[in-house]
């Protein structure tokens, strides 16, 4: 018998700021709703943070496919999911990593890497104490919406500038 | 008064050279160096660069706000604050002690605390500076190509910071900035799944921690005349210790040594920390420099953290750390040793101690059952000292009949290291320095000595309204246009 793959759903941001809580918030929903969701063709691990950093790659381990998620300034409407490489840019010396430079980090310590995507759900207030905006909030609903079809499908759907025609990879080499 | 090298008689001739910010510390400093022509170093300073105020703007808020308020200043070691107030404020609600259970879960979460912060810093921050050299180039100073060189060093030095964190998580909730301690006790207590998760990597992590000694070990042999010579300075020392004598980190009384290693006092009270320590203030730095009030200004500096806990104590209460703590020792040849590079040694020491203290606080049925949080006769202050990586770390509170704090002072470890981090510096610049000519890789040598420390230099720029401060307006052609003077 074969096991299902194991996915990880990683959202990061900070829940007191705005529309920087979009990836905690993403996560919050996901959990709830996986718990009364049933069978999945996925086993699924979800988890969440401030920022990504080094020892996050440890998470990583023994992981077939990682969704990261996060709010993003640069993202086209309603949200961006997109196929993520491995990349090393500097940010492994700060106090938050890319998603990107995480993978490299994993890839260096001699962890296989999981195939990689980035949801990222355009933000643009994200002011200390505030709430998410209406608008971005929309925009979680959307995200969240997609991602449930994918887990449901048990295949990474990309959508938006970043996704390219075959862009759908469902095996764990796909990113290396 | 003014130390050698502190201040130049006439500076305005001279070279400025600044190393700024310093680099895999946590917080933000510099250090400046003042040279003549023919390259004679005529002062060499840490500075400290930020600014906080937390001991002003905690003023006014209730009491119980403050172990959650107070560990905002750092994102390294909040734990450290967070258990410091809650032990100073069990002193108001009346909790002395905590109940058993509060107190295990509080040192579990202080254990992690210790074990994920040494961890960091020798593995993230410091390990390129002893693995490649002081000479290394710029892009192999990091985590990333020790995991390049050394993939299992670094594996290692990543999964244990992420189990201390881990411990942090499931004591008070998240990894960073938590809500275990409370006045009077603990919020929650570990459920038995809790235990479980941590002890099914307690012993891989006692054994990894080991290995990080014997790295260290071996590091520190390999040019041993440079790892007792580089920026050597001798000091006085203080810790808590345990009342047989012990390391202690949660708690326990005050001793402290002089530089040959003589006892200067011996388990005083946390209570009466004030009757040995002063802080003095100088203008060039937003950071205080305490010394021992019966020695003086001139005389009285020390350091703290794990140089000073490791060969104030009398031993370790675990096996494995006790016995590399001898070794240690031996290495000295029963001297005290004041190499600022022992740092490193000894904290990776802690680490193994921290590791022990957490694997078998485990079996410990406390920590999944019994009261939470104490009371008793209400108080209106409290002291809590604890032993935080970096060092000896001290909170003060009074507390009003309306349940505000009036007063609140904290003197956090890098601030007691200020003026031996200076030194530190100082010895820097007359070994390699003085008359030579500048590259960067020797003024790199000043960064690995302040490295040595673990200096948090956020959390050690925590007061407001007792510095010296000079705010000047200038107009666009640089002209002076106003200028106002505060004393210190």
């Amino acid at each position: 018998m074969t096991r299902p793959p194991r996915w990880l759903v990683f959202g990061v941001g900070n829940p007191s700021r705005g529309d920087d809580a979009l990836g905690p918030l993403f996560i919050e929903r996901l959990d709830a709703w996986s718990a009364t969701a049933g069978d999945l063709p996925i086993a699924l691990a979800t988890l969440t943070d401030f920022q990504w950093q080094i020892e996050h790659a440890l998470d990583l381990i023994d992981v077939d496919v990682v969704v990261f998620v996060d709010s993003s300034v640069r993202a086209e409407p309603p949200f961006e999911l997109g196929p993520l490489a491995a990349k090393f840019d500097a940010t492994h010396s700060t106090h938050t990593l890319s998603p990107a430079c995480l993978l490299a980090v994993a890839e260096r310590l001699g962890q296989t890497i999981p195939e990689a995507w980035l949801l990222e759900i355009p933000g643009h207030a994200f002011e200390l104490g505030a709430e998410p905006s209406m608008d971005s909030r929309r925009r979680l609903d959307a995200a969240f919406e997609h991602l449930r079809s994918c887990l449901i499908a048990g295949r990474v759907e990309p959508r938006g500038p970043t996704a390219k025609a075959g862009d759908a990879i469902t095996s764990a080499q796909g990113q290396n | 008064m003014a130390f050698d090298l502190e201040t130049a008689a006439n500076p305005q001739n001279l070279r400025r050279i600044a190393i700024d910010p310093i680099s895999r510390v946590e917080g933000h400093g510099k250090i400046t160096l003042l040279l003549d022509d023919d390259g004679r170093v005529h002062q060499a300073r840490l500075h400290i660069v930020e600014f906080r105020g937390f001991e002003k703007f905690i003023q006014g808020r209730p009491y119980w706000e403050a172990p959650v308020m107070v560990q905002r200043l750092c994102g390294i070691c909040p734990v450290s604050h967070q258990i410091a107030a809650a032990k100073a404020l069990d002193h108001v609600v009346g909790a002395t002690p905590p109940p058993p259970s509060a107190e295990k879960m509080r040192r579990l979460m202080h254990y992690g605390q210790i074990l994920q912060s040494h961890a960091l810093h020798f593995f993230f921050l410091s390990s390129p500076d002893l693995l490649f050299g002081f000479d290394a180039e710029i892009d192999r100073r990091d985590i990333v190509a020790v995991a390049a060189q050394y993939p299992e060093v670094a594996r290692q030095g990543i999964a244990l910071r992420k189990w201390g964190q881990e411990a942090i998580r499931l004591t008070s909730g998240k990894r960073v900035h938590g809500t275990g301690a409370i006045p009077g006790g603990i919020n929650k207590l570990l459920s038995a799944g809790e235990r479980d998760e941590l002890r099914a990597s307690a012993d891989q992590m006692v054994a990894w921690s080991k290995d990080a000694v014997a790295l260290v070990k071996k590091l520190a042999y390999a040019n041993r005349a440079q790892f007792e010579q580089f920026g050597l300075f001798r000091s006085s020392m203080m810790s808590l210790v345990r009342a047989d004598g012990a390391l202690e980190l949660y708690d326990g009384g005050l001793r402290g040594r002089d530089a040959d290693g003589a006892v200067m006092f011996d388990h005083v009270s946390d209570q009466k920390y004030d009757t040995l320590i002063r802080e003095e203030v100088k203008s060039w730095t937003y950071m205080k420099f305490p010394y021992f009030t019966r020695l003086g200004r001139d005389d009285g500096w020390y350091k703290v953290g794990p140089l000073a806990r490791v060969q104030n104590c009398d031993f370790l209460s675990t096996p494995l750390a006790e016995a590399e703590r001898r070794a240690f020792v031996d290495a000295s040849g029963g001297k005290i040793c004041h190499a600022p590079l022992a740092y490193h040694w000894t904290r990776m020491i802690e680490m193994l101690h921290a590791a022990e203290l957490i694997r078998d606080l485990l079996d410990d049925p406390d920590l999944l059952v019994g009261e939470r949080v104490g009371s008793g006769a209400r108080g209106h202050g409290g002291v809590g000292v604890i032993e935080a990586p970096r060092g000896t770390l001290i909170h003060q509170y009074e507390v009003g009949d309306d349940d505000l704090i009036t007063m609140c002072n904290l003197i956090v470890s890098t601030t007691h290291n200020n003026q031996a981090m200076n030194e530190a510096v100082r010895a820097v610049a007359r070994q390699y320095i003085d008359g030579q000519r500048v590259t960067e890789a020797l003024l790199n040598r000043f960064e690995i000595v302040i490295r040595a420390f673990d200096p948090c230099l956020s959390c050690a720029t925590h007061a407001l309204g007792k510095m010296p401060l000079i705010v000047e307006l200038l107009d666009a052609g640089g002209a002076p246009v106003d200028r106002l003077v505060r004393g210190a």
